[in-house]
């Protein structure tokens, strides 16, 4: 029997003894995953912001003979190319391999021999060609795209959208020495140097007939005042409005030819040293800014800017990375401001024109590098040399747009008169820059956290002094969870009422407001002198410790004098309303849902943070600290000042650096009480934007894995950093707090 | 002698100022000022959220310039507004008016007028009177009605109406009444559900699809099964078209205070009363019916009307999610900090940073779950289960389950911080005792420890019930909508769906307060929210005040 109970017992305490290990195990797994979950956050956000800092790779993928070219395009998968001969001879070809698919002439055989071909905008692809007769001719190419199936099959085409006879520029004899085109579905315009130095503009505007829908093509030539022997580079705009002429002398003209009749010459350049040349300039995508590249390898990015009087002048926006020689061909991306540069060695440079990035710069392997394109999604590259070898590059490149003085700093955006801090993410138009200045949110939110702190702290602070202090016991039972409680409630409720009554109210009643802050504080004193000269039954009512609950009438009633007096000196002094008056007399803007609004409501909701954190500060001095204190006769505001703040001011700082951390975080108090506008000014009425507000606008509409997407991490990232940091901040200088009152 | 008098009198005042009273007064001021803003603030929700389904009187002015003679409809708003302000706007004042009273009068009438509120001057009314039988209709579409009753109409022919028309009228809006639930009946839950089942379905069939299943038994048991849920739906469709056309059968014939005549369908009353005849007791009653309205039925007009109900299950169901998943692996973090992890360096980091992350923004959480929880593991969730779905996406969208881990995540922390507190609390001997005993550490800490901790645990799930149900922010972004087309909770199988996006109170708070097209209209009801949940979370924190100071009694009495 024992025995068998033995063994019976003995099972059971394994049993038993396996539970305890069982139930460690569970506790050790979990506990340590909850841990890992809440540090997974930080990874988390990491793990997304990261790639927003990450260089480009670009490598090759293909590389192939192929006679010499003098503008080549890749379709949007970047496995069709197409190329153009100087001789006007165009093929298309597998980007794979370079076998050729098509091929032909792109000017009819009577047009005279090929002496200048161009490319107009990548994204339209058109391509113009000028003869040694003088005549020009303009074609576009497209990509058609089908699917039998599951395969696409990609069909390249060459057309002629304004018909494929060729016009006459210059007359015969007079070679086309440079060219440059665009066109879109209404009209055409060409731009030629011939070999004797004209400069001649010519559009073809096509017409569609009212009645029978025929087409007809109505071709303009004008000649421009210009000699045009020394222009070595031209560029046309997308739109047809603006054409450069540069100088092998380095001057850059910029002519206004929206009247294609009258072309007039907006300003002159000097856009490098006078021993330098010009060797390549491209367009960026949008047709605003310019990219020009120098024998040195410089590169500089040009805009026109509007000064005071609307006059436009060409201004050097930036200065890039130079490539190790002279810069033989630029190519801009189709969508972003991104372009491919290469230089006379064959170093092929990857930059973002607004970023003022340089993503990276490799070797091609190709000398002089003739015609250089880039892949409709920025995903590939194609160079062709003098020489007639065609080299292709796979580019990954996702988020060249951002760097860190593109958050940060000042940027000079397309058509804006200065640098500025900007932030627009996201717009109605197509041909639209983001622009991802986080600078004027970060101000919004530290404007929004500092004005609440200034509102909250001495709020919270003297409270809790007085509370912990000074307060008898009983009403301190009521009063500290009855500020605690207003932690408690939700911040949207708070964002509404401060939006939809605080605001309207404060607007209407803008100088009681303002008032309020010397009137109020003034009325206790007033309060307490007047007290102090009554006769002491009087003042045996306020007991020692009560005196807040005495406070809260005068309270009400300052607030309500202060709205009266406040009506009545608007009637007075300021025509009735202040905000008008401030507007008409002194150009201070009023928001109504503005900086006050927000303070008042962010610091309604941190006073009980700091609050609590303060009154347990205070509250835990040691009792005989401060009974030395009164002993030898200082008064007990004395002591209160003099002893007790003083120990308790390293809790009391910790208070205020969480109340600051919850201040900075803040969302929809922000969201609900500003006007959003992401405006960096410093005036107590006017709106912000704060990050918090931002990410909760614009993360829900944001697409994945974007840049956006990405900055907007990289914002919640910021938010999370500064606070963890202050709170860590606060909670040791409150254990150290807590140590030296324990050895007190 | 001059300067002894004047140091005479300015000797209370330096003696007020040396005895250190104004600093205290000072500090004083301050904690009156706050009280005064936290009851401020609670007195004016409470009273605009109360004051919401009051009936209040509905005043006729009588206009002085203009075409119309009348205005009639209740008086929101009352104020005084300087001379020069309305100058500004472009109204003309006569001189020698400093100010000028206007008043806010909810007009309704939206079908007619094009608005719902307009702002009187004294300058342009006269007269003001309350006439008994103007009638308030508050209506399915178009909000409020103010005006006369005329008739009632019968299909083509007219009612006579002797006397009072309220007891017909009465009868036909119980069977509008009536015969809205049939068509909510019909189209929400019966259809409802078969259009449920013809989505299940199209979902096997894309998954017998994508396993290369083309032809056969299961093919055809489908096309079966759908076509017996068409059928059914073809029956409900032809009730639901019937039923339509009753609902049109009787209308009430109205006349706007000018005379305008105007007609509603009862079918699309909601109620109908005169404010200006109703005694006490029909105010009262007709008082809890908007609240019980308010609290039970669904929103009307955008949210502008109706209830809050979808929103109240939203946030219920979401928080009780939230507390399924944070409560045990809150209280297994804090017993291994506390009771299996050495208590070193590492875990005073620990420590402090689970404090810490309780400070951080929740919008910080939000911007988390979006990118981990909705489009990393709900993609692969996709991916792996719900291929057949796709493109259209079901865990890698925002919704129910994402909400409550999120929020799960941002209040963990408080759980364990609570947790700790309390185990922390517990006094030494109990343990000690318990080992000495025998028992087993697990044991120990299963029978003795963890069930005195209890209450602690509960503080810790209350304040982390009561911060959620507050928190809208992260919420924007991780699944609540501001109408939800159907509630998480329903008749069809699985009955909870996780993946469905819900409507929230908080949010339901920044929609309707911000979005909404007819803010002014929708403000009173924004208060109400506001109120509720006001309630909900001041109850959650003094029952977790409560709590926490019986555990504190209890264990002072343990330790002595």
């Amino acid at each position: 029997m024992i025995p068998a109970n033995r063994a019976d017992l003995s099972s059971r305490e394994r049993w038993r003894l396996l539970k305890d290990r069982l139930f460690a195990a569970v506790m050790a797994v979990g506990g340590i995953s909850v841990i890992v979950a809440i540090l997974l956050i930080f990874f988390y956000l990491l793990y997304v912001v990261l790639p927003l800092f990450r260089d480009a790779t670009v490598k090759p993928t293909a590389s192939f003979e192929q006679g010499a070219a003098a503008a080549i395009a890749l379709d949007e998968y970047a496995q069709t190319g197409f190329s153009i001969a100087p001789d006007g001879h165009y093929q298309f070809f597998k980007a794979g391999d370079g076998s050729v698919i098509a091929g032909g002439e792109l000017l009819p055989a009577g047009a005279g021999k090929v002496s200048a071909v161009a490319a107009g905008d990548p994204v339209s692809h058109v391509y113009v060609a000028g003869t040694g007769d003088g005549n020009v001719g303009i074609a576009q190419v497209s990509f058609e795209v089908k699917f039998e199936g599951q395969t696409r099959v990609v069909t390249p085409k060459l057309g002629y959208p304004f018909g494929e006879q060729v016009q006459r520029a210059t007359p015969a004899g007079d070679a086309i020495r440079l060219i440059t085109g665009q066109a879109s579905d209404e009209e055409a315009t060409i731009a030629v140097v011939s070999a004797q130095g004209k400069v001649v503009l010519i559009n073809a505007t096509r017409q569609t007939s009212m009645l029978d829908e025929s087409v007809s093509v109505e071709v303009t030539r004008t000649e421009l005042d210009v000699d045009g022997s020394k222009i070595s580079q031209l560029a046309l705009d997308n739109q047809q409005r603006e054409l450069y002429l540069a100088g092998s002398d380095g001057v850059l003209s910029y002519f206004d030819v929206r009247n294609k009749a009258k072309p007039q010459l907006v300003d002159r350049a000097s856009v490098i040293g006078d021993a330098h040349h010009i060797t390549a300039m491209s367009f960026l995508s949008g047709g605003i800014s310019l990219v020009i590249g120098d024998d040195l390898g410089n590169l500089t990015q040009w805009f026109p800017v509007r000064d005071q009087h609307n006059n436009s002048q060409l201004k050097r926006v930036r200065r890039f990375a130079p490539l190790p020689a002279g810069v033989t061909a630029i190519a801009p991306e189709y969508f972003r401001k991104g372009f491919l540069a290469v230089d006379a060695k064959g170093n092929l440079g990857l930059y973002h024109a607004t970023a003022e990035r340089h993503l990276t710069t490799v070797a091609s392997g190709l000398d002089e590098v003739a015609a250089l394109s880039m892949a409709p999604r920025a995903n590939a590259a194609v160079l062709a040399s003098k020489s007639g070898k065609v080299a292709l590059f796979a580019i990954d490149n996702p988020h060249p747009e951002v760097s860190f003085k593109a958050l940060w700093n000042q940027i000079w955006y397309e058509n804006r008169a200065h640098p500025d801090y900007i932030w627009q993410s996201s717009s109605a138009s197509n041909d639209f820059e983001p622009k991802f200045s986080l600078t004027p949110l970060t101000f919004g939110t530290l404007k929004a956290a500092i004005y609440s702190m200034i509102f909250a702290v001495p709020l919270a602070v003297l409270g809790a002094i007085y509370t912990a202090y000074f307060m008898s016991a009983p009403m301190r039972r009521i009063v500290k969870p009855s500020i605690e409680l207003m932690a408690a409630l939700p911040t949207v409720i708070l964002g509404f009422l401060a939006g939809l009554w605080l605001a309207p109210l404060v607007e209407r009643e803008l100088l009681g407001v303002l008032l309020c802050i010397p009137v109020v504080p003034a009325s206790t004193l007033l309060f307490s002198y007047l007290l102090s000269r009554l006769p002491q039954r009087v003042k045996g009512l306020i007991p020692d410790g009560w005196e807040a609950l005495a406070l809260v009438p005068v309270v009400i009633f300052a607030i309500w004098a202060n709205f009266m007096v406040g009506r009545a000196l608007e009637v007075m002094f300021f025509d009735g309303s202040v905000t008008h008056w401030l507007t008409v007399n002194y150009g201070i803007g009023y928001d109504q849902r503005n900086s006050l609004v927000v303070a008042i409501a962010i610091g309604f909701a941190v006073i009980p943070t700091i609050f609590s954190i303060s009154e347990d500060a205070v509250f835990s001095v040691p009792r005989h600290l401060t009974m030395g204190s009164l002993a030898l006769g200082a008064t007990p505001w004395q002591t209160a000042i003099k002893v007790v703040l003083l120990t308790a001011s390293p809790g009391i700082f910790s208070g205020i650096m969480i109340g600051m951390g919850r201040a900075v975080g803040e969302t929809m108090i922000v969201l609900m009480a500003t006007g959003n506008t992401p405006i960096m000014d410093l005036s107590l009425f006017q709106g912000l934007r704060a990050l918090s507000a931002n990410i909760a606008v614009e993360m829900p509409e944001s697409e994945v894995g974007s840049s956006h997407y990405r900055v907007l991490f990289l914002a919640a990232m910021v938010l999370f950093l500064v606070t963890f940091i202050v709170n860590t901040m606060a909670e040791l200088v409150r254990q150290r707090l807590r140590k030296k009152y324990s050895s007190l | 002698m001059n300067a002894s008098t004047s140091s005479s009198r300015t000797a209370p005042l330096r003696h007020w100022w040396h005895s250190g009273s104004p600093g205290v007064w000072l500090t004083a001021g301050a904690v009156s000022f706050s009280l005064v803003m936290v009851f401020g603030l609670l007195f004016l929700i409470t009273v605009r959220g109360m004051g919401h389904f009051w009936p209040s009187d509905v005043a006729r002015l009588e206009l002085t310039g203009g075409e119309a003679k009348y205005a009639l409809g209740e008086i929101v708003e009352e104020e005084t507004v300087s001379a020069t302000r309305l100058k500004d706007n472009g109204v003309a004042v006569p001189d020698g008016r400093e100010s000028v009273r206007r008043v806010l009068l909810k007009v309704g009438n939206r079908n007619l007028n094009g608005y719902d509120f307009q702002w009187f001057n004294d300058l342009d009314f006269g007269a003001v009177s309350y006439p008994r039988k103007a009638v308030v209709i508050e209506r399915r579409e178009w909000g409020n009605f103010y005006g006369f009753v005329k008739g009632i109409r019968e299909g083509d022919k007219p009612l006579s109406i002797e006397g009072s028309p309220w007891p017909e009228m009465r009868k036909r809006i119980a069977r509008g009444e009536a015969l809205r639930k049939d068509i909510a009946h019909i189209e929400r839950d019966q259809m409802g559900a078969i259009n449920y089942g013809l989505e299940r379905l199209r979902l096997k069939t894309r998954k017998l699809e994508l396993e290369g299943v083309t032809s056969g038994a299961p093919l055809a048991d489908i096309a079966a099964e759908r076509d017996a849920l068409n059928a059914r739906y073809g029956k409900l469709a032809e009730k639901l078209a019937k039923l339509n056309a009753d609902a049109g059968r009787d209308v009430l014939l109205l006349e706007t205070v000018n005379g305008v005549a105007s007609e509603v369908r009862f079918y699309d009353i909601v109620r109908a009363y005169r404010p200006n005849a109703m005694p006490l007791m029909a105010k009262l009653k007709h008082y809890g019916a908007k609240l019980g309205e308010f609290v039970a039925s669904e929103p009307r007009e955008a949210n502008t009307e109706g209830g809050v109900f979808p929103a109240i299950f939203g946030t219920v169901m979401m928080v009780l999610l939230m507390s399924v998943f944070v409560t045990p692996f809150g209280v297994i973090a804090a017993v291994y900090l506390r009771e299996y992890a050495h208590q070193g360096l590492t875990t005073r980091i620990i420590r402090i940073a689970v404090n810490n992350l309780a400070g951080v923004p929740s919008v910080v959480y939000g911007v988390f779950g979006l990118g981990f929880f909705v489009y990393f593991v709900g993609g692969a969730i996709d991916q792996a289960f719900y291929a057949e779905a796709l493109p259209a996406p079901t865990f890698g969208t925002p919704g129910l389950l994402w909400s409550s881990l999120t929020l799960a995540l941002l209040t963990v922390p408080v759980v364990i911080v609570s947790t700790e507190e309390g185990l922390s609390r517990i006094p030494r001997s109990i343990r000690e005792g318990s080992l000495a005993l025998g028992a087993t550490k697990a044991e120990t800490l299963w029978r003795t420890v963890m069930p005195m901790a209890t209450p602690a645990m509960m503080t810790g799930l209350i304040l982390a019930v009561a911060r959620a149900a507050g928190e809208v922010a992260p919420l924007m972004m991780v699944g609540v909508v501001k109408l939800a087309p159907a509630l998480p909770l329903d008749g069809n199988l699985p009955f909870l769906h996780l993946d469905r996006k819900f409507m929230h109170l908080g949010f339901h708070i920044f929609d309707v307060g911000f979005q909404s097209p007819n803010v002014e209209a929708a403000r009173p009801l924004v208060y109400a929210t506001s109120l509720l949940l006001v309630l909900i979370i001041v109850t959650l924190n003094l029952a977790a005040i409560t709590i926490r100071n019986r555990l504190r009694e209890k264990y002072n009495a343990a330790e002595t």
